[in-house]
């Protein structure tokens, strides 16, 4: 009998603990991409610190999970690698009835690692290699057009082992972006979006599974996040840009590419700057954005997001470079800080 | 003796006391008679409504694909191509694969545990065993990259090309990812379910059982595989079910070292992909009406090949059940 | 003796032996999984994993309270779901059914089963998110006493039809009415084993990830009540295994390890709280 009054006792306990939980701050909900989590959560407890009463609740589980989250109105803001489309925009403004903006926050790069025996050094790839081998039709490490770019790397007969992402992601959609410019033929038979189907190559799941593969997989390359390799101090090569110029991704290549796309920037500023002009730029850069509706019902969380957003702009960028992202260039942030204007 | 399978009604009443009484005696029977039902018709209700949203949620992929997509290779987002024949072949694979590994070494391991070892290593280890089943499925996708796959790479591979590279199954380059580790890391996935739910089982046979085969002069292992096991038979054989529908529709670990690559080959060293895996890997960022379809259209036929897969064992049970005991 | 009994003999060591030899196989691999998990996990542990929530990336310490609250509070409601209906259908399969309907019964719970997990998920979305708007505690146990449903069904169900009829007649004969001979001798009888599936069950969901991605989300944060995203153990471990940082893995072990720990608690709990007269067979 006592034993039964304690189960039930615990039980209901645990019941009313439940319901009855810390007084409710105001506690907005956000999901989308994965590539700038780091600095969303970074930003949104800094925030937090500053402003108590503000929770932004925020959940990578992907561009896409996070626009449909968003259309479907269980979730107050999206984030996004890839902006939306008109076919997309649309469909929000058809099912909630209003139009959705976009707010560029940090800037990212994709990166080409691998693993090629008794190679140390960072190899170049010219837009044709990186073509070639990501299409199957250049398999060896030493086809001339690798070997071409770098003189004095004695370069294996080794076959190359091609990784790239099983799961969508924002990644994919910058390397395939920067591909289709860069390559009619992958343009054609391939494309660009968040999955493709892949010509050749075994799918890693995650930055994680990408780099996992190469690293264990000898004549391994793959492609993954700036910051992963970073954080990983990973070997990764140098890749080709529309200048002709071998450069190396870090924070001040990748803003060198979106300075150049900034003075051009749509009001929208849905924009890909993948093999963007400029001497010091890196080819395979983009930006990544919120996505928040032009309208909020809820003045209390309309107010709070704004706020988020101007301070994400000015004092929030400050912690971009710390943890591996580039700065948005002064241009794109005075524009955005205009646009915040537009939300109601 | 076969297993219970009650089918008789309570005895009349013995007391003759008023109606009311009598009334509540069976009332209590009908009431249990009638909740019970409710709660078994309500899982018909639940994958009802589930096969349901399945369904219309893939109206449009059906329509364009039709049959197509039972046959086709292609797996293409951009162009709005799609076919389930690669997961088909995959899902299958790894699925036997993680069956054949495991239900020999479950059911040996059960056998041992229930008749031979002494209760206490037995208790014990079984409560471990069934911890196992907690872990969640992305340590073993974890413990599968960095464990399994080199290990595949660079040891059991080579072995098995060396001693069974006759055979096309075997053949052909091993990048550690593949079907075969697929099916490995399934295998050690679903084998605490076997192990469990049988051990168990074989522990509820009646000892008058075994007592009464030994006396005849049976060996210990002619009393336990001849007579036990036969007896235990809808458990184990459920065990065994437990196990595949856990194989068929797991998604992280699979996903992580099965190479994902939507292709069709003979050898088990090749990648492959499973319907689960690639569900799980496009779902969150599938943008676009016929991919999402698509991706809940392959679903619809994972349903379908557990329904067939599930009427073909229950063939295969009513089969074993005519030739042996009643 | 005869050689049909040499051979007879010799069959029996030989096939208890293989049969210690897959105890030994399944054990030995099981034990590097638990050991491996208990290793990477116990490295990783720290008293602030247990009372803090979660820093962002680069902030050292950090823990995930919530989300071990989280997977509480889920695996609760789960429970709460998703057992009575097993157990309570498992009774009328084995006690009142029909045979065409409980065959239809049996074979749907085998569907039901086989589902993935993933697509579970999506069905609690559609079922439960989109009405309701927002992502929920809620939406999550219900997916996840989905999952527990066939399991418990098939396990519950093979036990009670393991007590030997002797029972029941003995109990009919007592004069004892149908529900009353299931409830005082039958249930108990198979107690046991009922326990051990539903537990077996529950260990099973408590990993599960897919089905929360998609109901109850994730939350940085304290969840208050029942109708707000909330964190979990799965799901944590499933965003910081496959992060690039080092700390982030090291607390995605510690989470497994504590994952194990909890269910291995509620298994123990559950064990002692309602420990009764070992089973009648053996």
């Amino acid at each position: 009998m006592m034993k039964r009054f304690a189960l039930a006792t615990l039980l209901l306990s645990l019941v009313a603990a439940g319901a009855v939980m810390a007084d409710a701050p105001i506690l907005i909900n956000a999901a989308g991409a994965t590539f700038p989590y780091p600095i969303y959560s970074k930003w949104f407890d800094v925030y937090r610190q500053k402003n108590p009463a503000i929770q932004i609740n925020y959940a990578s589980v992907g561009s896409g999970a996070g626009i449909a989250q968003m259309t479907n109105g269980t979730v107050d803001f999206g984030a996004s690698d890839g902006p939306m489309n008109d076919e997309q925009m649309k469909n929000f403004k058809d099912k909630r009835g209003v139009a959705v903006l976009h707010f560029p926050t940090v800037l990212g790069a994709a990166v080409p690692t691998y693993n090629v025996p008794n190679v140390k050094v960072d190899l170049n790839f010219t837009q044709k290699a990186l073509a070639g081998i990501y299409l199957g039709t250049i398999t060896k490490w030493n086809d001339p057009e690798i070997t071409g770019a770098n003189k004095g790397v004695n370069l294996p007969a080794a076959d190359i082992v091609v990784v790239h992402r099983s799961d969508g992601s924002g990644t994919t959609y910058i390397w395939t972006d920067f591909l289709s410019k860069v390559s009619p033929e992958w343009a054609k038979k391939v494309g660009t979006k968040t999955s493709v189907n892949w010509p050749v190559g075994l799918g890693g799941k995650g930055n994680e599974g990408v780099s996992g593969l190469v690293k264990q997989t000898p004549g391994a390359i793959g492609y993954v996040e700036l910051i992963y390799v970073i954080q990983n101090n990973m070997t990764y090569g140098q890749v080709q840009n529309a200048d002709g110029k071998f450069i190396k991704a870090d924070l001040a290549s990748v803003s060198a590419a979106a300075a150049g796309a900034a003075k051009s920037m749509p009001d929208d500023f849905r924009v890909s700057i993948t093999n963007a002009p400029g001497p010091t730029a890196y080819p395979i850069s983009s930006f990544t954005w919120l996505l928040i509706p032009a309208k909020i019902g809820d003045a209390t969380k309309r107010d709070a997001i704004k706020g988020f957003l101007k301070w994400m702009l000015t004092d929030g960028q400050g912690y971009n470079e710390g943890l591996q992202y580039a700065k948005l260039p002064k241009l794109v942030v005075d524009k955005e800080l205009k646009a915040i204007s537009q939300i109601q | 003796m076969a297993t219970a399978s009650s089918t008789f009604e309570p005895a009349a009443p013995i007391h003759t006391g008023p109606r009311s009484f009598l009334r509540r005696l069976t009332d209590g029977d009908e009431i249990a008679h009638l909740i019970t039902l409710v709660f078994a018709s309500s899982i018909l209700l639940v994958t009802f409504l589930l096969l349901y949203r399945l369904w219309a949620d893939s109206a449009d992929a059906r329509h364009q694909f039709g049959w197509h997509f039972f046959y086709t290779s292609t797996w293409d987002p951009v162009s709005g191509d799609f076919g389930a024949l690669p997961f088909i072949y995959g899902t299958l694979v790894t699925s036997a694969l993680a069956l054949l590994i495991a239900v020999p070494l479950g059911l040996g391991a059960a056998i041992f545990l229930a008749e031979l070892a002494p209760r206490k290593i037995s208790d014990s280890l079984a409560f471990l065993i069934d911890l196992l089943a907690a872990v969640p499925s992305v340590i073993y996708g974890l413990l599968g990259i960095f464990v399994l796959v080199p290990l595949m790479r660079t040891v059991v591979a080579p072995f098995l090309k060396a001693t069974l590279g006759f055979l096309p199954l075997f053949q052909g380059p091993s990048y550690g990812v593949g079907l075969l580790t697929a099916g490995l890391v399934l295998s050690i996935m679903v084998v605490p379910f076997i192990i469990s739910v049988s051990r168990e089982v074989l522990l509820s046979v009646p000892s008058d059982q075994r007592e009464a085969a030994l006396s005849l002069g049976a060996t210990r292992w002619e009393a336990t595989w001849k007579v036990v096991v036969p007896f235990a038979r809808t458990g184990i054989f459920g065990s065994v079910f437990l196990a595949l529908a856990r194989a068929l529709g797991e998604t992280m670990a699979v996903t992580m070292v099965i190479g994902n690559d939507p292709r069709i080959a003979s050898s088990l060293f090749a990648p492959g992909y499973s319907i689960a895996a690639v569900i799980a890997n496009e779902f969150s960022e599938a943008v676009g009406n016929l991919y999402v379809q698509s991706l809940i259209e392959l679903a619809l036929v994972l349903f379908l090949i557990t329904f067939i897969l599930n009427g073909l064992a229950r063939i295969l049970i009513v089969a074993t059940q005519q030739k042996g005991m009643s | 003796m005869s050689i049909r009994t040499i051979w007879r003999k010799g069959l029996n060591v030989v096939m208890l032996s293989l049969t210690g030899a897959c105890a030994l196989i399944t054990v030995s691999v099981l034990g590097l999984v638990l050991g491996y998990l208990v290793w990477n996990g116990g490295k990783s542990l720290t008293w602030a994993f247990f009372t803090q929530l979660p820093t962002p990336v680069g902030v050292p310490g950090g823990g995930m309270a919530n989300a071990i609250v989280g997977s509480a509070k889920l695996l609760l409601l789960a429970s709460l779901f998703g057992m009575p209906v097993g157990v309570l259908a498992a009774i009328y399969l084995a006690e009142f059914g029909g045979k065409t309907f409980s065959f239809i019964v049996r074979y749907t719970t085998d569907l039901l089963n086989g589902v993935p997990s993933i697509v579970i998920g999506i069905f609690a979305y559609a079922l439960v998110v989109v009405p309701m708007h927002h992502f929920s505690t809620l939406a999550g146990g219900f997916a996840l006493g989905v999952m527990m449903i066939p399991i418990a069904v098939r396990s519950t169900e093979e036990f009670l039809r393991a007590v030997p009829n002797n029972l029941r007649e003995g109990a009919m004969a007592l004069g004892a009415s149908k529900w009353k001979t299931i409830a005082t001798v039958i249930v108990p009888a198979a107690f046991q084993g009922i326990m051990t599936g539903l537990l077996l069950d529950l260990a099973r969901v408590a990993g599960e990830t897919a089905p929360l991605l998609f109901t109850a989300l994730t939350n940085r944060f304290w969840s208050p009540g029942w109708n707000n995203p909330i964190a979990s153990l799965p799901v944590m471990i499933y965003d910081y295994a496959l992060s690039a940082y080092d700390d982030w893995h090291r607390q995605a072990w510690a989470a497994g390890l504590v994952l194990l720990a909890l269910v291995l608690i509620v298994n123990i709990a559950s064990r002692m709280l309602m420990s009764r007269r070992a089973s009648f067979s053996r």
